[in-house]
Formats: structure tokens, sequence, C-alpha cells
């Protein structure tokens, strides 16, 4: 019983960590249509810079200066964001398209970084050993572990709400204005440029906060935690759960990783483990099926978005 | 310096072939298909079942044609392994694609495109497990060209085949009825379709000329270096930045980037670490974007 709960406590952990990269990822395509390619890519970046900014001192890599959780987790955002700033201004003025290939073009180039510069990433061996945020406090891995959920909780619980504040503001319903009809949008005197860039840096710093959270759970971080089938997961997570819905981004999350570790365990049952990289496929496969299917039968996802209509507006 | 010349040229060669078909569909179906450099896995790996299939069905098939690593079976194989893509790519469309080219944005095109090509390189990976496969076992000696270049026969017989592609295709795409209406979906699809073109086909034509392209590169980049089901993911940024150096829709662009990717990813590796080779590709896509986003062939859109 207590092997299931703490389980469960691991799982939600995780599907929460995710959940709030795809809160970012909502706000980037679910709300104003920017295609992100690369959010694995912003992660790592968020995990990477929260990694070295709380790690402990060592040697011939960067580090050492052991500032607290918070402070790293913030750097990380600010890190991500500026990475989102440099793809998003030579980008976004253009094509659609070509955003998509340049944000896929950074996530390969972050995982590059990741790997050659050992001096400030580890490289292939990453970075181990870094402090768990207030693990002094708890005496069992399962307590601590609750007490990390409730964190996660709170931030995702925290970034939810803050979003749903920020898409139904002013500045929200331009995005939507955006995603719908750039040219109407710019003739009512708003800089879709601009806007769409602010909300491109603003959903890469959630997807770098998200980067952050794992890194803090799970002590280490390396450059094959962040492949880029995590990318699809994602969105799978975002497609399925609903797009343009903050609470369909979390539901997404939640059942997209579970079906992931639930496809994992029973294949692993099933199949032997000489045959290990074959599994692994067959877990792809299935999130791939999950992904077109869901787009070609059901585009709106388990909770699409919601209809708002001006209270000004007379029916 | 002359042998990274050599060896970015060769590399730029299969870069192009499968870049003209990517150039084609971002152009005529308007959308950005991350699945296309899949084709190119799919392409490889029917060419090395085939050929198992045609060595089996008569020995004499098997013998290595001059000094060239491959075989008559493999030359069997790569036709059958075109045609087999061309179906796929079809197939795709039909069941993927042209509805979701009704009824959403080119963007949920893009994220299927993603999911498809999820799909694509796992199931060859299923299929032939994640080791690396080799067309064939023999050792080939390096010819020695002026000037202290080695170049392998199978890498000239590569440049070669391009050249003799892209002519044909000129042909192709400048003569034939077909070609002339793909163009004019090119250029402007509402005008081609009221004057009659009939745009199915035009579709259809594309996929066919990008899986057959897209095959016939997957099978060179096999013979020159390893068959792996990443084949094709690794060569996602590089087909694009090739596309998008030359301009999407332009044949020769894609060339001419094909080439231009090639030669820089081979000569970066006389300035930085070769560890960052992989983002060559993106780096240039980074600059064309800034500095010429038409493209350096492509007209003003």
């Amino acid at each position: 019983m207590i092997g299931i709960a703490s389980y469960l406590v691991f799982f939600l952990i995780l599907a929460l960590i995710f959940g709030v990269a795809v809160l970012g990822l909502n706000l980037q395509w679910g709300f104003t249509g920017l295609f992100n390619a690369g959010v694995v890519g912003f992660m790592a970046v968020g995990a990477y810079t929260t990694a070295v900014l709380i790690g402990p001192e060592r040697a011939a890599v960067l580090g050492g200066f052991g500032l607290p959780f918070g402070v790293g987790l913030l750097c990380g955002m600010v890190g991500s964001g500026l990475a989102a700033l440099i793809v998003g201004i030579v980008t976004l003025r253009l094509r659609e398209e070509y955003l998509a290939v340049a944000t896929f073009g950074i996530a390969i180039s972050v995982q590059l970084v990741a790997l050659n510069a050992a001096f400030l990433t580890g490289g292939t061996l990453g970075l181990i050993g870094l402090p768990k945020p207030l693990a002094g406090l708890f005496d069992r891995p399962l307590t601590y572990n609750i007490f990390y959920l409730c964190l996660v909780a709170a931030i995702a619980g925290l970034a939810y709400l803050a979003l749903e504040r920020i898409v139904r503001s002013p500045w929200g319903r331009t995005l939507k204005a955006i995603r719908e009809d750039e040219t109407a949008a710019a003739s009512l005197g708003k800089n879709p440029v601009r806007i769409r860039l602010e909300a491109f840096v603003l959903g890469s710093m959630i997807m770098g906060l998200s980067g952050g959270l794992y890194v803090g759970f799970i002590g280490y971080v390396s450059p094959f935690d962040f492949q880029p089938i995590l990318t699809f997961q994602i969105w799978t997570m975002l497609i399925l759960g609903g797009s343009a819905n903050n609470r369909g981004a979390l539901l997404g999350a939640v059942i997209v990783w579970g079906i992931w570790t639930g496809s994992g365990y029973a294949i692993a049952q099933v199949v032997p483990p000489v045959y290990q990289a074959q599994s692994g496929a067959l877990q792809v496969i299935l999130i791939g099926l999950l992904l077109v299917g869901t787009l070609l039968l059901r585009p709106r996802g388990l909770i699409g978005e919601e209809e708002h209509v001006s209270r000004h507006a007379r029916l | 310096m002359l042998q990274h010349l050599a060896d970015g040229l060769l590399t730029g060669a299969i870069i192009a072939l499968g870049a003209i078909g990517l150039s084609l569909t971002m152009r005529i179906l308007r959308f950005a298909n991350f699945s296309h450099s899949e084709l190119l896995t799919f392409g490889a790996y029917c060419a090395f079942l085939f050929l198992g299939f045609f060595a089996a069905m008569d020995g004499a098939l098997q013998a290595s044609i001059g000094p060239f690593s491959f075989s008559v079976a493999l030359i069997l194989a790569t036709v059958v392994a075109g045609g087999l893509t061309a179906v796929l790519a079809i197939v795709l469309d039909r069941i993927v694609f042209s509805r979701l080219r009704r009824r959403a944005g080119a963007m949920t095109m893009v994220f299927a495109s993603f999911g498809v090509a999820l799909l694509v390189r796992n199931v060859v990976l299923l299929g032939f497990g994640p080791d690396p496969l080799y067309y064939s076992n023999e050792l080939q000696i390096a010819v020695r060209l002026p000037l202290g270049v080695r170049v392998m026969p199978d890498q000239m017989f590569v440049l070669g085949l391009t050249v003799v592609l892209v002519v044909l295709l000129h042909l192709f795409l400048t003569r034939s009825l077909a070609g002339v209406a793909m163009r004019a979906v090119a250029e402007n699809p509402d005008l081609a379709r009221v004057s009659g073109v009939d745009v199915a086909a035009v579709v259809r034509w594309t996929w066919i000329l990008g899986g057959v392209g897209a095959a016939i590169a997957g099978v060179l980049y096999g013979m020159t270096v390893q068959l792996r089901p990443e084949l094709g993911f690794s060569l996602i940024l590089p087909l694009f930045a090739a596309a998008i150096l030359g301009g999407t829709g332009s044949m020769y662009g894609a060339v001419i980037g094909g080439l231009l990717v090639g030669l820089s990813e081979n000569l970066s590796a006389l300035i930085i670490p070769s560890g960052y080779k992989p983002a060559v590709p993106f780096l240039l896509i980074l600059l064309i974007l800034y500095l010429r986003p038409q493209g350096l062939l492509g007209g003003n859109r």
C-alpha cells in the first residue's frame, strides 16, 4: 500500500512538473498560435542554469555559487527567457513555419552545448549531487516527496492562476486577436510582432521553470534528461488535454504521463529486456498515434477552448 | 582543407537531393514537413530489405560493379524503394495531411508532420532494431586525386548521380505538362485552379517526386555512411537549412543550399570543435533568415 502511495506521489510530481511546461506551451501555441518545436531546449536551459547556480563546488566545472533553490529557479527562468528572446527576434517577424524550424534547431543546439561544454554542464556525465531544497527537514524519502509534491502543486497552481488572469487581461485578449486575424489586430493599432515576442518569451520562461523544478526533484541533470521525445510528449499533453485551455493542459499532462509510464510498465512485462530499444519504440509509436489521432478525430482535445463573449455584447 | 571541400561537396550532394523534395512540398503544399526526412529513412531501409530479396533471387546480382561497393541488386532495390516511398508519401497525405489541409491551418499540419515523423521512425526502429546496418561489407579503396585529395569511388558516383537527377528534374519541370502545372501551382494556386490545373494531380506529383528523391538520397546516405533509424532525424536541420537557404520552391536553390550546407558542415571542423557540427545548419538558418529571409534564389513573396 505504501509502495503504491509513494509511487503515486512520484508519478504526480513528474506529471505536474511537465504540466508546468505544458502551461508554457499553451500560452505560446494555444493562445497565441506560436509553434515551439524546441520545448525541451528551453526546459534544458532552465534546468542547467538552476543546476549550475545551486550546485556545490566541483573541480573543472563552473560552480560553487550555492545559491538558494528559489533564486536558481528564477535565474533559470531568466535564462530560458533570454534564449527565447534571441530566437524570437530573428524569426517572429517571418513566416510562422520558420519559427518551428528555428526552435527545433535551438533544442538540438542546447543539447550539443550540454554534451560538449564540459566546463559548464559537466558534459555527458552531467551535474550530479545537487542539493535538494529543504531536504534536511525530512527524515524519510516519502515525506520529502510529499513535501515536494505540495511545492510543485503550489507552483503549478500559481502558474495556472497567473495564466488564467493573463489570458483574460487586455493583453491576453490581444493574443487571441492576433492568433485569429493578425491584420485586423494590427489595424487596431496592436503591434503583432512585439506581442508575439512577449508571449513567446513568457511561455519559454515557464518552460525554464519546469526544467528547474525537475532538477530540484531529481538532484542531477544530464543531456539525456532532455531528449527530443520529451517535446513530443509535452505537445501530446497539450493537444490531448485541449489547446487554449489551461485546465486541459494540466489534465493532459497527467493523462499522457499516465499512458506513457503505464504503457512502459505493461510492455516491460511482455517484451524481454534484450529488445529494450524496440519496446521504447512501441511506447513512442503510442504517443505518435495519440497525437495524430487527436488532431484528426478530436481537434479540440478533451476540454477545448471556452468561448468568450464580451459582456458588452448583446445577443 | 581541400579534403574538407571534397567531403563537403559529397555530403552536400546527398542533402541537395533530399532538400529538393522538401523545398517543393514547402512551396506547393505550403507547410514545413518535418516528416520529409523520415522518407529518407524509410527509403533507405526499404532498399536494404529488397537488397536481400534480389540477392537471394539471383546470386549473380550480388557482385559489385567495377570499383563501386554496390551491386545490380542494390540498384534494383533502390528502384523498388523509390516507388514504395512515393506510395508511402501519398498514403500519408491521404490519411493525415489532405484531411488537415481542408479544415485546419498550416501549423496544425506541421504538428501532425512531427507525429508522422515519430511514427515512421519508430516503426523502422521496431522492425530493424537500433544497430547500424550496411548495404555491403566490402572495403573500398580510396582513389587519390591530384592535390592529395582522397575520395571513395562511391562518393564520385553520388556526385555524378546528383547532377544527372537534377538535369532530369529540370527537364521534367520545364518540358512536361505535369511539371508546368506544378510550377503554376507553386506560383499561384488559385490562379492555377481557375486556369484548369488539376491541383490534386499536382499534389500527387509533388509527393512522388519528393518520395523518390528522398529514397535515393536515403540509399546514397546509407551507402556512404551507414543505416540507422535516426538517419532521417539527424538530417532534419540540414534539409531545412538547404531548402530555406536556397529559397523554398526553388529547385536550383535547394541544390545550391544543399551544397552550401554540406560544405559549411565540413569546413566548420577547421574552426569549431567537431562536437558542435550538427549545430552548423541551424546557425546557417538563423543567418539567412536574418539577412535574406526569401533565400538566395527565392523571389519576393
